[in-house]
């Protein structure tokens, strides 16, 4: 401790002195780690694409150039379900959901909101991968819904029917360990492949099942023991999300424009 | 290396252990052990903010005027936490994304703040740095034993590597749903605490 005099001046002085150096640390920091920082996250976002397109155990370990050659990002508008040709590059690389849905301009609160996400953005970002003929492969779409604790983040793969999952993964939560999060359980994952959303009508279909679907049942996926508010989680998710406060009008234009042969 | 030296560093490992003598910093203890890979993060992280904490403040202590002495040390963890976390964020954003915020309340962590106080306006910056060393060593071997039980009876991993096999995998083992949530960790530090105690009765308080 100081054995010279104090004098306020002399304490604002020292502590202005501190913070000074503190925030220059801080900043450097800040600033200096940023790209490797987005580039990370970036990274994070296209390995989980490319793992629900399936196409994560050709890629490797190079994640960047497998995504940019088969990955086609759009930008569409949920209402509507058409896509905004005008979005650059950047804005669909920069769009961030969990943003958009807090501003209120951005985004509107669905009329029925079985998610449990209270504000939908307006736009939502999509993915079209393809093969290596360049004919689409797996529609990826994000999605989001409650389960026990919190939000769940994550992604659908559909087939070109748009019909038949190729996947359902988890990107983010904050499920229960051992329960909730087993979501995230390989074996959980690999009930998905095959299933049909909707049913011969054209309805949502998809449904996670206590105690265990039935053999043959196309619509039907097991549900977490020990994770009801989950597997409840997701299916809501899954019925939101494909439903005509979700995806719903981008999948009927989607369709109508494939059947006229003009997919891409 | 002097005895005096092994005894500012190992020390705090069992004989002066922040948790189990000092009980500081029990908090983080219960939140981040539920894998070894997460404790082995936290333990790095926290003994880098303590050691630099540590080391920063004894280099100005004799400037530092005692009436905003617990700011300035605050500003100084901060700030370093911060670092942290953002190095953390650039270089393996898996595991700052499943440590997010506990990296962060590592500003709160009685023990990086107890050492600066404690110590480090006292000491000579060399020793005062291996004191913070010696500490986050401390902090860490409670956390790595709580984090190896909870991971291989709680998941029946060690370091993701599996040992016994899950009922949900097919395997014999059903997973300890106890223990894989965070206040499972009191009932272990508590026996960390009995055992350290057996062994070294002098740790005992008196009535």
């Amino acid at each position: 401790m100081s054995s010279k005099k104090e004098t306020p001046l002399k304490t604002i002085g020292f502590v202005f002195l501190v913070c000074l150096v503190c925030a220059a640390l801080v900043s450097i920091a800040a600033s200096g780690l940023k790209p490797l920082q987005q580039a990370n996250k970036l990274l994070d976002k296209q390995t989980k694409i490319l793992e629900a397109s399936g196409l994560l155990e050709i890629a490797g370990t190079d994640i960047v150039g497998t995504y940019n050659q088969f990955v086609v990002a759009k930008m569409i508008d949920l209402d509507t379900g058409m896509i905004l040709p005008n979005a650059s590059v950047e804005e669909i690389n920069l769009f961030d959901e969990r943003v958009d849905s807090r501003n209120v301009a951005k985004s509107s609160k669905p009329e029925n909101d079985i998610a449990g996400i209270n504000r939908r953005a307006n736009h939502a970002v999509v993915y079209l991968v393809n093969n290596e003929q360049g004919q689409l492969n797996t529609l990826v779409l994000p999605i989001v819904g409650l389960g026990l604790w919190d939000l769940m983040y994550g992604f659908v793969g559909l087939e070109p029917d748009l019909n038949t999952v190729r996947s359902v993964i988890y990107s983010d939560l904050k499920e229960t360990p051992g329960l909730g999060a087993e979501v995230l359980n390989p074996r959980w994952k690999a009930l998905w492949p095959g299933k049909k959303m909707f049913n011969d009508k054209g309805e949502i279909a998809i449904k996670v099942i206590k105690g265990g679907a039935k053999i043959g049942d196309v619509h039907g996926v097991d549900a977490l023991s020990g994770a009801t508010l989950t597997s409840n989680g997701v299916q809501h998710t899954l019925h939101f999300w494909l439903g005509d406060e979700g995806y719903g009008p981008f999948i009927t234009k989607f369709r109508s424009v494939a059947s006229e042969g003009e997919l891409n | 290396m002097s005895s005096d030296t092994k005894k500012v560093l190992f020390g705090p490992v069992v004989d002066n252990n922040p948790i189990a003598l000092q009980v500081l910093g029990v908090c983080s203890a219960l939140a981040v052990t539920s894998s070894l890979a997460n404790a082995l993060v936290m333990t790095i992280a926290v003994m880098l903010v303590t050691g630099f904490s540590n080391l920063f403040i004894s280099l100005i202590r004799n400037h530092i005027p005692s009436s905003v002495r617990i700011i300035v040390q605050m500003a100084i963890i901060a700030s370093l936490v911060i670092v942290v976390d953002q190095v953390l964020k650039a270089f393996s954003y898996q595991l700052s994304k499943e440590l997010s915020v506990f990296i962060g309340l590592i500003i709160t962590n009685c023990i990086v703040m107890g050492r600066a106080e404690a110590f480090a306006m006292k000491e000579k910056p060399g020793v005062s740095f291996l004191d913070g060393i010696g500490n986050g060593l401390g902090y860490g071997a409670v956390l790595m034993v709580v984090a190896f039980f909870r991971e291989l009876f709680g998941f029946g991993e060690i370091f993701g590597i599996e040992v016994f096999k899950l009922v949900q995998n097919d395997g014999w083992y059903q997973g300890n749903g106890l223990l894989v949530l965070p206040f499972s960790s009191f009932f272990i530090i508590g026996l960390i605490i009995w055992a350290i105690r057996q062994w070294k009765p002098e740790q005992v308080e008196k009535d």
